[in-house]
């Protein structure tokens, strides 16, 4: 039943409130405010946007504060920088767009916070971190900047740390070009904490954090003659505590799981998830909507989830027949594949995340709507992310979709979704029910509110 | 130290100051190296109050900038006043040691390894080793690989309760939650086993061996695979077999190809470290299943020691063991489907031949050496042809030559340059060992065609191996055989072939002598001196430059000062630019 308690996410009866809205209020949206990737750091405390113009902007919690009791943890700008710029490559004439493809975030290793982010081509590695304090005091220079006489100097001074206002600085420490023929679809850190994979259409590689210069080739599905392409990369990922280990999908809707313990090239997988196509639904559109748009391991490891265009499934990672669990995300939409081949939505990249506990899974659909699947209850519902419900603390309230028949009381026919707006990209707070949903250009942060 | 009145010497240092602060990291970078001008103008007091406690809170600036004062550091003892108040130096380098970047982070471990020698051993147990604690407890996991490295250097000196605690530490960090750290650990491993007493590494070190060594994370355990030798070495030959063995066959045996690559990489290490007992029980069999392993990095990692690893066999058995063992894996390597695997071994292969002696050579390797100077791949036939001298040695080159041959006509024929680039270079050395008649008669010609190759690199090499022929076989062979076909080439219409022939006379005309020179090269080289190229006429002049020392001075005189004296009126700028410098170089004016 489509929850009308809405708890889904903790297994706790509870609900979802809005908390924040980020970003312009504007009808016109500028193509560049389109958030691009959204991802919570390894503590939640930190979560950062990607957009279309190369910006990421990173957002930090605040501390709850016993003066303003309901403003429970709210996310403020914390650091907002240019992280790549459009490039052209005059060798292939080809332009490179700036946009933010994907955000990953390094574990934390010391005071300061690193995260890699990537366009196209381009993977870079920043640094966002704090200063307090400021150096003062200078031997050719008065307090107030004057020059000071060279041959009066009758004592040396040393600097002194002042503390000042806290500066928050984004330097970026590391560029891995020149490694992608392809555009990169995925970037993921590895458990060993000093590598990471980046996968394009065709060819994923293996890099060191530190090493900018050389990264090793592990998959490469380019076939000798390009008219022989059958499949693409779609998405690649670590293994969350095996370090040997990593998955891609490929726009046939299956899943390769390699071991990089077995040999330097991972050409040859070691497991191939696969469900067999039912004969029966069998139409023109079969392999574009079971194209696998992202990959997700569960946080134990145990599990991986994947996206096509009208559904999640859960695979267990010992099981390659079939999925453990189908969760149809917008299957109304089936009758309509038609049109939404003809207006190109049907190749939208749908992005999907668990929740801290692997417990529950949210993912993306049309009209600004995300859907949300309990794994134990089964239960799932529709939420919608929008302004008339952003009032402070407001509660969500459950949509539904009308599919033939007559239309009930609030709910809203298949033919008057709109598909311009999109939900692609979500993410869940790695311990608490807190959620950030991108819409177009805003940004929206949700939470929970128990009973 | 500061005077009193306006001292114009304090100027630099107030700059240097000042531009430890600068936009510039040039200059940041400038003004922390000369770090000690500052120390030693501020005096010791000021340097310890004034100058650490600034740099203590410095680690905001550029890798470069931190990494130039880690390492200054670790040479400031004098500078903050002696040993006594070498501790002060602690607080900047502990939070250098806790920056993310690594090489910071291991000039500053290296700095405090320095200092902690000039360190008294109450000071190390009363501000050294609580620094060691600090950071082996530390949050993060940067200040915890740090500590890794400074517990080997801390522990000889102290009390056996701190002792106590620091084996504590180190053992902590052996399963640390972070793999960073543990590799950190693993990597220190056998460097602290070295320091600690005999009974602790037994109880101790082996069982973080053991688990290092088998830690779920292959990038740790190939780490183990080092600290393996350290601790092999360490221990009683009867213990290797119970505390060091299972861990190494299992190491051999490991899943991950990237353990046994390192297992193969360090094969020859290993051997030395458990002696000749084990090595023919154990390791044998072990790197016979290296040559043969299913991953071609780690076959090629074990080919690479197959010289070494058959050079340190026990003489007693060393002979039968290659024969009925080794050989035989090494012929299949051969055959590999993997170039890099056949170039591996074929760098080392010739090197067997010492080993085994006449008979076998030739009943045995040279059949592969031959079977490897046809094989595809040019890098495999290069490194063949580069250590032919080993095999020279035992059966002479005259049983390679035949194959030996077409080998090299087809490498100085590739179409890849840098392939006839290295074959050039190995012709002085092949000269040497097939001999002057050989070489006349099959190579002189591949030696003349690589003069007029259409690569200059490849040109030029070729003017340096006639130069070394000229040297190895006389000026009487060049006057024979190569000086009448490189002076052919001054009348080529291409003109960068009479320019070969310019850099074959600069290069030969020593080696030729002065009567040679003069009579026959002499000549040619002013008749080109009207060529109609200004390049070919400035390069003449550049020559006689170059030939003129070997001339005596009557022909200097006479044939030399007229035609450099006509070319420094050319109307080529070039041209009249080297004549003129000829000229004074000569005193020909």
């Amino acid at each position: 039943k489509e929850g009308a308690r809405g708890g889904v996410g903790g297994g706790n009866d509870f609900q979802w409130c809005f908390s924040q809205v980020k970003g312009a209020i504007d009808e016109d949206v500028a193509e560049a405010d389109i958030i691009s990737t959204v991802e919570f750091n390894y503590s939640g405390e930190l979560l950062a946007t990607g957009d279309k113009g190369g910006r990421v902007v990173i957002f930090q919690r605040e501390q709850e504060s016993k003066n303003r009791p309901h403003s429970r943890g709210e996310y403020n700008v914390y650091s907002t920088f240019q992280s790549h710029e459009p490039e052209f490559d005059y060798l292939k004439s080809l332009e490179i767009e700036e946009k933010i493809n994907k955000i990953r975030w390094l574990p934390q290793q010391n005071a300061a916070h690193f995260l890699l982010s990537t366009n196209d081509k381009t993977i870079k590695l920043w640094k966002i971190s704090e200063r307090d304090k400021r150096a003062e005091g200078y031997n050719l220079k008065d307090e107030d900047g004057r020059l000071r006489d060279p041959f009066r100097i009758t004592s040396l001074r040393v600097p002194v740390l002042m503390p000042m206002d806290l500066m928050v600085e984004a330097s970026p420490r590391r560029i891995f070009a020149n490694a992608h023929t392809y555009h990169i679809n995925s970037i993921s850190v590895n458990s060993d904490h000093e590598t990471y994979l980046s996968a394009d259409d065709l060819r994923i590689n293996l890099w060191h954090l530190e090493i900018t210069d050389r990264s090793f080739n592990i998959v490469d599905i380019k076939p000798a003659n390009m008219e022989e392409l059958t499949e693409v990369i779609t998405a690649a990922e670590c293994h969350p505590h095996q370090c040997n280990v990593f998955v891609y999908s490929s726009s046939k809707g299956t899943i390769r799981l390699c071991d990089m313990r077995a040999a330097a090239l991972c050409d040859r997988h070691t497991k191939f998830f696969e469900e067999p196509e039912d004969p029966s639904s069998r139409s023109f559109f079969s392999e574009i909507i079971s194209s696998i748009s992202d990959v997700k391991f569960s946080h134990s490891g145990r599990y991986m989830m994947t996206r096509d265009y009208l559904s999640v499934k859960v695979w267990d990672l010992n099981m390659e027949n079939r999925p453990v669990e189908t969760y149809q995300v917008h299957e109304y939409l089936r009758s309509k594949l038609c049109s939404l081949y003809e207006n190109d939505c049907i190749f939208d990249k749908f992005e999907c995340c668990w929740n801290g506990s692997d417990g529950a899974i949210m993912t993306g659909s049309y009209n600004n709507f995300f859907r949300m699947f309990d794994r134990n209850s089964r239960r799932d519902i529709t939420l919608e992310a929008s302004r008339e419900s952003s009032k402070p603390r407001a509660m969500l309230k459950p949509r539904k979709v009308c599919t033939g028949g007559k239309r009930k009381k609030d709910e809203i026919s298949v033919d008057s979704l709109d598909f311009n707006k999109k939900i692609l990209h979500t993410a869940w707070h790695p311990k608490e029910n807190v959620i950030a949903v991108a819409a177009t250009n805003n940004l929206y942060i949700f939470q929970d509110k128990i009973n | 130290m500061a005077g009193a009145d306006g001292d114009d010497s304090l100027y630099p240092i107030a700059v240097l100051i000042d531009e430890l602060r600068n936009e510039d990291v040039q200059l940041r970078l400038n003004s922390i190296k000369k770090l000690s001008t500052i120390a030693l103008a501020l005096g010791v007091e000021r340097t310890r109050t004034e100058l650490l406690p600034f740099l203590t809170d410095t680690i905001y600036d550029e890798d470069e900038v931190l990494l130039a004062l880690a390492e200054q550091l670790g040479n400031f003892t004098m500078l903050v006043g002696g040993p006594e108040y070498v501790h002060c130096l602690l607080p900047p380098l502990e939070s250098l040691a806790t920056v993310e970047e690594t090489v910071v982070r291991d000039k500053a471990v290296e700095s405090l390894r320095k200092i902690s020698h000039e360190h008294s051993p109450v000071d190390l147990e009363v501000h050294f080793e609580p620094l060691v604690k600090r950071l082996a407890s530390g949050d993060w996991f940067t200040s915890r690989t740090s500590a890794c490295g400074l517990f080997s250097v801390c522990y000889p000196r102290v009390s056996s309760t701190v002792k106590a605690e620091i084996r504590q530490h180190f053992r902590t960090l052996c399963s640390d939650d972070t793999p960073m750290v543990r590799r950190a650990a693993a990597s220190k491993l056998g460097e602290f086993a070295k320091v600690l007493e005999l009974e602790y590494v037994k109880s101790d070190i082996i069982s973080l061996f053991t688990a290092l060594a088998s830690d779920e994370q292959d990038s740790v355990r190939l780490l183990a695979v080092e600290a393996c030798v350290s601790i092999a070495t360490l221990l009683p030959q009867e213990d290797l077999e119970a505390l060091v063995m299972p861990t190494l066959r299992q190491a051999a045996e490991d899943k991950s190809w990237r353990v046994r690559y390192m297992v193969a990489d360090k094969f020859s290490e290993l051997q030395k470290a458990v002696g000749p007992e084990i090595t023919k029980n154990d390791l044998v069999p072990a790197f016979q299943n290296l040559l043969k392993d299913c991953e071609a990095e780690v076959r090629a990692a074990a080919a690479n020691k197959v010289k070494e690893f058959c050079e340190n066999l026990p003489e007693d058995s060393r002979e039968t063991i290659i024969m009925s063992h080794i050989l035989p894996c090494v012929k299949e390597l051969v055959s590999d489907t993997n170039q890099h695997v056949k170039s591996a071994l074929a760098s080392v292969i010739m090197g067997l031949s010492t080993i085994l002696g006449k008979d076998n050579t030739i009943e045995h390797l040279l059949p592969l050496f031959l079977a490897q100077l046809k094989d595809e791949c040019p890098e495999v036939r290069l490194n063949i042809i580069s250590n032919l001298d080993c095999v020279n040695e035992v059966i002479g080159i005259r049983q390679l030559s035949q194959s030996l041959l077409p080998a090299i006509v087809e490498l100085a024929e590739d179409a890849k340059w840098r392939v006839r680039l290295a074959i050039i270079e190995y012709m002085p050395l092949l000269a040497g060992q097939l001999g002057v008649e050989f070489f006349d008669e099959k190579l002189n010609s591949l030696c003349m065609a690589w003069l007029v190759d259409h690569v200059y690199a490849i040109r030029e090499a070729a003017t340096c191996n006639l130069m070394k022929l000229v040297e190895k076989f006389g000026a009487e062979w060049a006057q024979n055989t190569i000086v009448p076909k490189v002076l052919g080439m001054a009348n080529d219409p291409n003109y960068l072939h009479r320019m070969t022939t310019l850099f074959c006379i600069n290069a030969l005309s020593e080696a030729c002598g002065q009567d040679i020179t003069t009579k026959q090269m002499l000549p040619v080289v002013l008749k080109m001196s009207n060529d109609q190229v200004a390049n070919v006429r400035f390069n003449v002049a550049k020559s006689l430059q170059k030939i003129g020392p070997v001339l005596d001075s009557n022909a200097l005189q006479t044939e030399v000062k007229p035609v450099l004296e006509k070319l420094a009126t050319d109307q080529d700028m070039d041209v009249k630019y080297f004549a003129q410098e000829a000229i004074s170089v000569l005193a020909l004016a």
